[in-house]
């Protein structure tokens, strides 16, 4: 990275003027952070005895055996506190609010993952907290909304332009430039301004750092491929971090394909043709806009998947070749989401889903003495209205019915 | 630049002057036309019209609402272009772009400042790009003489005003408080001190903007700026009573 914020061509600070002097005092604190090994030890220390830390690291035997080539190893995120990745940044970000000593926090969120690690932390270190998330994905991320209120959290629905997550990042920088003194914005993934890509990446780097270790010790080597999903990309360069230096390993991202890339309905944008460079949400990246620069409407059935920016990090890893972008369609995410709750009783969120489709298509490619790693970001559990109505399931559908005409009745 | 040249022959002969604010095709470019001659015809002395964009994070409901519902429309960036030359073509006063960065990034920046020089737009005003960001668009600003209008905010060190002044051209934006457009402020003496700040700063004209909407703002910081600036209030008062309100509100104001 560069002394400004960039990552090859791509990154960067697009802030208003009001921001700039909070943005030099959280450049200052994560300088300070990050070269103080005693942060690094009070962070692990917070997630190994606040949450999961370690994550185990998940061999998949009868995934395995069903495909019949490399052995499939999954990183288990969704057994962190609050159920996905997302808690390890807001964690570290919570640290540093601390040392910066501001009593408000504001956040965005999407599947809702973000805004309840977001709205925990909240709760543990006394903060006021509100978050932003857009009208439809506060429609189909129910359950989460509910457990953010519980825990002491202000949700607000943003009914502005696609109604989902890039509405309520702009709907929180407006917070922010507002209340500027008093809060920190907790951005919930490796985009936006300087320093956030490069210090989300830091907190994420934990699972890499994990599973470079977990892997030489269960298979004794490291693994020929690792595949995560990538929604703004913290789970991807989360696990990425292990293994950016080894040119042996080679690493895949997984962006929404939707309806399929030539539907025009995905989120896609280092695969696929749709996308361009340029500026917006206060960072240099690849957007889904048209000609004018204009943003275009993303659609993926993950919440967390459906944007329409991407880490500028990932941009420049993508333009290095370093990383390999695909994508996995909403109907393939819903057949390999079936499939791994049967051979492996684990409910991978949506979003860390499509890695397992990519991953499933390429492991019989491979060598029986092969590893791979699969990055599952999140449980599949504040999914279950969608997933529910994906599967049409019958029974679930007379008990919400029932449900429903016995609150009508009071 | 010639901006500042015609901003400084208009405040030999006025104690403070007044900038208005209009969302290009909202809710049409027609209704644009009739606003802006109101303005001109009661005395506006500089006219910024907003390029819409579908991200204008530091907006508030009311200018948002407007980029929307303009693009919804159908406005496109050659409109706007279009119309900034049919305005600056007839009549007399400078009128500048405001947008944000990408419109200009995606257009292609030389071709943006020729386009502009050639439709005779005076000035820029972008807030989402600080001068460290735009190295070579603060180059292109100086080569085509369309001045990159700069913000101070009540947040801007002296030495970040300072470092803001030695890129700018034009007047200078001075946010009167924290937070986005079309929030009511406070002129108090907190304030005071800011303006007192950002006139140490530079050389360059003052504007005051957000949270303008009366004769009364206007007289609170007459003496103190040299333009104010009008945004979300005649875009509230087109909505609510039509363009030909207007006129009346404009010359009302001083
Ligand atoms: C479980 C899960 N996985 C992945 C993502 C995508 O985000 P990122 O690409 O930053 O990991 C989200 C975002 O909400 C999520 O909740």
């Amino acid at each position: 990275m560069t002394q400004d914020g960039f990552f090859g061509r791509w990154g960067g600070a697009y802030i208003p003027e009001i921001l700039h002097e909070t943005f030099e005092q959280l450049k200052a604190s994560f300088r300070q952070a990050k070269a103080d090994p005693l942060f690094w030890q009070e962070y692990q220390n917070l997630m190994s005895t606040y949450s999961c830390r370690p994550t185990p690291l998940t061999y998949a035997e009868n995934l395995t055996r069903h495909f019949g080539g490399a052995k499939i190893y999954i990183k288990r995120e969704d057994l962190n506190h609050t159920g996905a990745h997302k808690a390890n940044n807001v964690m570290g970000q919570g640290l540093l609010v601390k040392r910066m000593g501001k009593k408000r926090v504001i956040a965005e969120t999407g599947a809702g993952q973000h805004g309840m690690a977001t709205a925990t932390m909240a709760a543990k270190f006394g903060l006021a907290c509100t978050i932003y998330m857009g009208e439809v994905d506060v429609q189909r991320q129910r359950p989460n909304v509910f457990w953010m209120e519980k825990m002491g959290a202000t949700v607000v629905p943003v009914k502005d332009g696609s109604r989902t997550l890039k509405d309520a990042i702009n709907e929180a920088f407006r917070d922010w430039v507002t209340n500027v003194d008093s809060t920190h914005y907790v951005l919930g993934t490796a985009c936006g301004p300087a320093p956030f890509p490069e210090m989300v990446s830091w907190f994420q780097s934990i699972i890499g750092l994990e599973a470079k270790e977990q892997i030489v010790t269960q298979h004794g080597k490291p693994p020929a491929r690792v595949y995560a999903c990538v929604g703004g990309g913290s789970n991807a360069m989360g696990v990425f971090q292990g293994f950016l230096d080894n040119k042996d390993v080679e690493l895949i991202g997984v962006e929404a394909g939707g309806k399929g890339l030539a539907s025009g309905l995905h989120a896609a944008r280092l695969c696929g043709k749709d996308a361009s460079p340029g500026v917006a949400q206060g960072y240099k990246t690849m957007f889904l806009q048209n000609n004018d620069g204009q943003m275009r409407e993303t659609h993926s059935v993950a919440a967390g998947l459906d944007y329409v920016g991407v880490s500028p990090i990932l941009s420049h890893l993508a333009e290095n070749g370093r990383v390999r972008f695909e994508s996995a369609t909403d109907d393939e995410v819903i057949a390999a989401l079936d499939l791994t709750m049967r051979m492996e009783g684990i409910i991978p969120a949506l979003e860390s889903t499509h890695a397992f489709v990519q991953a499933f298509k390429e492991a019989p490619k491979l060598g029986r003495d092969e590893a791979i790693i699969i990055n599952q970001s999140g449980r599949g559990d504040k999914d279950i209205f969608t997933i529910a109505h994906a599967f049409d399931d019958p029974s679930w559908k007379e008990f919400i019915i029932a449900r429903g005409r016995e609150y009508d009745k009071k | 630049m010639v901006l500042e040249k015609q901003l400084r022959e208009r405040l030999a002969t006025k104690k403070i002057l007044l900038m208005t604010h209009i969302v290009l095709g909202y809710p049409s470019f027609d209704v644009n036309r009739e606003v802006i001659a109101q303005m001109v015809a009661n005395g506006v002395d500089c006219i910024e019209m907003q390029i819409p964009f579908s991200e204008p994070m530091a907006d508030g409901p009311v200018i948002l609402k407007a980029n929307q519902d303009s693009l919804a429309a159908g406005t496109t960036v050659a409109d706007c272009m279009a119309f900034g030359a049919e305005m600056s073509k007839q009549y007399d006063i400078p009128f500048l772009f405001m947008t944000y960065y990408n419109i200009a990034f995606k257009y292609g920046e030389e071709k943006f400042f020729q386009n502009c020089r050639t439709a005779g737009i005076k000035g820029l005003i972008i807030p989402d790009l600080p001068p460290e960001m735009g190295v070579e668009f603060f180059r292109l600003a100086r080569e085509y003489q369309v001045a990159p209008v700069l913000i101070f905010a009540p947040t801007s060190t002296d030495a970040r005003m300072a470092e803001l002044n030695s890129s700018a051209a034009g007047f200078i934006y001075c946010v009167a408080r924290r937070g986005v457009t079309g929030k009511q402020s406070d002129f108090g003496e907190g304030f005071t001190t800011y303006l007192a700040r950002c006139r140490a700063a530079t050389k360059l004209p003052l504007a005051v903007g957000f949270g303008i909407r009366n004769s009364e703002d206007v007289a609170a910081i007459t003496g103190k700026a040299d333009i104010a600036v009008i945004g979300s209030e005649t875009i509230r008062l087109v909505d609510r009573e039509g363009p030909q309100a207007v006129g009346p509100f404009i010359a009302g104001l001083r």
